[in-house]
């Protein structure tokens, strides 16, 4: 039976337990600066999160997927990542994307319907266009790795999912093709316990780290919701990689703390005895703690990080609520590099009747 | 002059794609030593290495779905499924993402990505072997479909689909494997989008594609002595679709029989008619008359030459055409 509420059931990853004290080697080899910069991205992600909330409350965007709680399992992954490595995002990966240096506003012109995938580049950002089927693009990850691999780049991809996803077909062909052709992929799932209203038990029947035995290479089981955890187990999946040796399968227990998006309703279907006892296991009070008690960070930062926050999203809204819709002309601009000529004529027949 | 079979055309505009495009990879399911079900990828491991030229795992939609990954990784690759009933498992890659990529990336990632299916009924295939999925792929904007009728057009068209920036449906009309065509293998000719006229006429336009070429031919040779002069118009190309000759064509004989293989219902031939209406109405003398498969699932051997337009079938058509 596959457990959520009890992942120590299992090898779990953790060095910060959730009162904040160390549960392991702390050490990932990250200087102090780059630890402060762990908490200031996901004060960040989540002062973006709760706006993005509100700005679909407020009607300015359309449909959002929020990722409260899982802030720890994105940062700490994308964290560990390189400039030439490539993210395939599903469509929760927001965080993951801000630390990726993602242009947010251009991200969010999904969310606003402005653009299918976002308005970024997903070539000059290494972070694949917002992927809404589920785990069809770990299936793409593991392309690009088998195309890096070729290429002798030394390079990984990373494919996010979650646990829903595990149970898609295109997780096990990915999984698969990902083992036979050694590629340097890191299929990184967060499980976060539910999939919409359907919860882990019902999904599955086993751990799904255990799953890459059978695939032919490591499989590992991190607490989610310890950003020095996930960094470390990321960090050494990436170099393992990118060293020629594989690819590893990574499942980070952490916990959706919203809904499974704004048109969703949560409280059908679980208790808030549940998300409180996961409140508790919060991923950022849980790093704060650490780093004051470890002397890496000092109250002070954390406001400046929090005034940063604030500051931040303040202008983020006010870009994003500024994007009106993309000219009429879009609406053919880019769905072939060399059109049928019967398109052609109906691009024309459009911009005629001037409906733009 | 040489001959060549459609699979020696196929093999012969793979190997200089690969020769001539580092980028370019070929890899499915048996496209290694076996060179394939139907030997299209024969030697290409061999002579272009294991790295270029490579088996994977029987995974349809894996398969697609790292044409992407590898799209954006700058490569080029040209996919096999190995029969047209096992390609459906890849659809959610190719509708969802092949398809859209460009689209929802604003241009910023092409998929310049061939995937060769092996398609249509008439060698006597088991269950799954013999469907026509063309519609599948022409209703899913984004994609180009091609079907060639024989082994030099084959080479041509496999050699533009393999350089076209978008991502091409290569169907193969494996009926027309082992057929041989004399002549020598060059690109020059029709492109992508444009159609053939295969035999010019007057009396009635008979559009086809793929196996149904010939059919046509032979129906069109058999009624020369009835007084009837045929235009067989060779489609070529599904997606995009040749509508200035289509639209010639009933301007010229007023009459038009459409052919293939695939279920009636929302067959090629509902498009066509609805193309020529939209086209050229005002010159048609008659109605459109489309000779299909049925609306059934692709029938076992013993009666799939019942089920395929057979050419007495596409003459009574043209008769009644003309007769109209």
């Amino acid at each position: 039976m596959s457990t959520h509420e009890n992942p120590q059931d299992h090898a779990l990853v953790q060095l910060i337990a959730p009162d904040g004290t160390p549960a392991g080697d702390t050490d990932v080899g990250l200087k102090p600066d780059e630890l402060r910069d762990l908490l200031r991205m996901m004060i960040l992600a989540r002062r973006l999160d709760r706006e993005c909330m509100a700005l679909q409350r407020q009607g300015e965007l359309t449909v959002y997927p929020p990722f409260e709680g899982q802030e720890a399992a994105q940062v700490g992954s994308a964290y560990a990542l390189e400039p030439e490595d490539f993210v395939f995002p599903s469509f929760r990966e927001l965080a993951a994307g801000v630390v990726r240096g993602v242009d947010v506003v251009k991200y969010l012109q999904y969310h606003r319907g402005i653009w299918h995938g976002g308005a970024y580049e997903p070539l000059a950002n290494r972070f694949a266009p917002i992927c809404v089927p589920v785990a069809t693009q770990i299936v793409h990850a593991v392309g690009w790795a088998m195309g890096a691999k070729l290429d002798g780049l030394r390079a990984c991809s990373l494919a996010y999912f979650g646990d829903g996803s595990a149970s898609e077909g295109d997780f096990h062909e990915a999984a698969n093709l990902a083992g036979v052709f050694r590629a340097p992929a890191v299929l990184f799932c967060q499980n976060n316990a539910w999939a919409i209203s359907v919860r882990l038990e019902e999904q599955t029947a086993g751990p799904i780290f255990k799953r890459a035995e059978g695939y032919g290479f490591p499989g590992v089981r991190v607490d989610g919701n310890d950003v020095l955890a996930v960094y470390a187990v990321t960090k050494a999946a990436a170099d393992r990689a990118r060293a020629g040796d594989g690819p590893t399968l990574i499942e980070a227990m952490t916990y959706r703390m919203g809904p499974h998006s704004t048109a969703d309703d949560a409280t059908r279907y679980r208790s808030s005895d549940e998300v409180n006892a996961w409140r508790k296991r919060d991923p950022i009070d849980r790093y704060l703690t650490y780093l004051l008690a470890a002397g890496v960070a000092e109250e002070a930062f954390v406001a400046d990080c929090e005034d940063e926050a604030k500051e931040w999203v303040a202008d983020i809204r006010t870009a994003i609520t500024s994007v009106g819709p993309p000219p009429a002309d879009e609406l053919f601009a880019f769905a072939y590099a060399d059109p049928p000529e019967a398109l052609e004529r109906d691009r024309r027949s459009v911009e005629e009747s001037g409906d733009g | 002059m040489a001959e060549y079979t459609m699979v020696a055309a196929l093999n012969a505009a793979l190997r200089e794609a690969m020769a001539n495009d580092p980028r370019a990879l070929v890899f499915g399911e048996d496209v290694g030593e076996l060179g394939g079900v139907f030997r299209v990828t024969d030697g290409l491991q061999r002579d272009f290495g294991r790295d270029r030229v490579f088996n994977t795992p029987i995974a349809e939609a894996g398969i697609a779905g790292i044409c992407v990954g590898l799209c954006l990784a700058g490569w080029r690759p040209i996919a096999e499924m190995q029969f047209d009933g096992f390609s459906y498992p890849a659809l959610d890659q190719v509708i969802s993402h092949i398809a859209k990529y460009r689209y929802r990336t604003r241009g910023h990632a092409e998929m310049p990505i061939v995937i060769r299916i092996p398609s249509f009924g008439g060698i006597r295939g088991k269950e799954h072997h013999g469907e026509s999925p063309e519609t599948y792929y022409v209703h899913t904007a984004g994609l180009k479909v091609v079907v060639p009728s024989g082994a030099l057009d084959a080479y041509r068209l496999l050699s533009l689909a393999i350089a076209d920036p978008d991502p091409v449906i290569f169907l193969e009309p494996k009926s027309r494997y082992w057929a041989k065509e004399q002549g020598d293998l060059a690109i020059d000719g029709p492109r992508i989008g444009r159609a053939w006229v295969r035999r010019e006429g007057g009396s009635c336009s008979v559009v086809a594609y793929g196996a149904m070429v010939s059919r046509c031919l032979e129906a069109a040779d058999g009624l020369v002595g009835e007084g009837i002069q045929c235009r067989v118009v060779d489609l070529r190309s599904l997606v995009p679709l040749d509508l200035e000759t289509l639209g010639e064509s009933v301007r010229r004989t007023g009459r038009v029989v459409v052919v293939h293989e695939a279920p009636r219902t929302l067959g090629m031939g509902a498009e066509i008619a609805a193309r020529i209406m939209e086209e050229a109405f005002d010159y048609l003398e008659a109605p459109v008359i489309r000779v299909t498969g049925y609306d059934v699932p692709y029938p076992p051997a013993a009666l799939e030459q019942r089920y395929l337009p057979s050419v007495e079938r596409i003459s009574a058509a043209v008769r009644r055409a003309v007769s109209y």
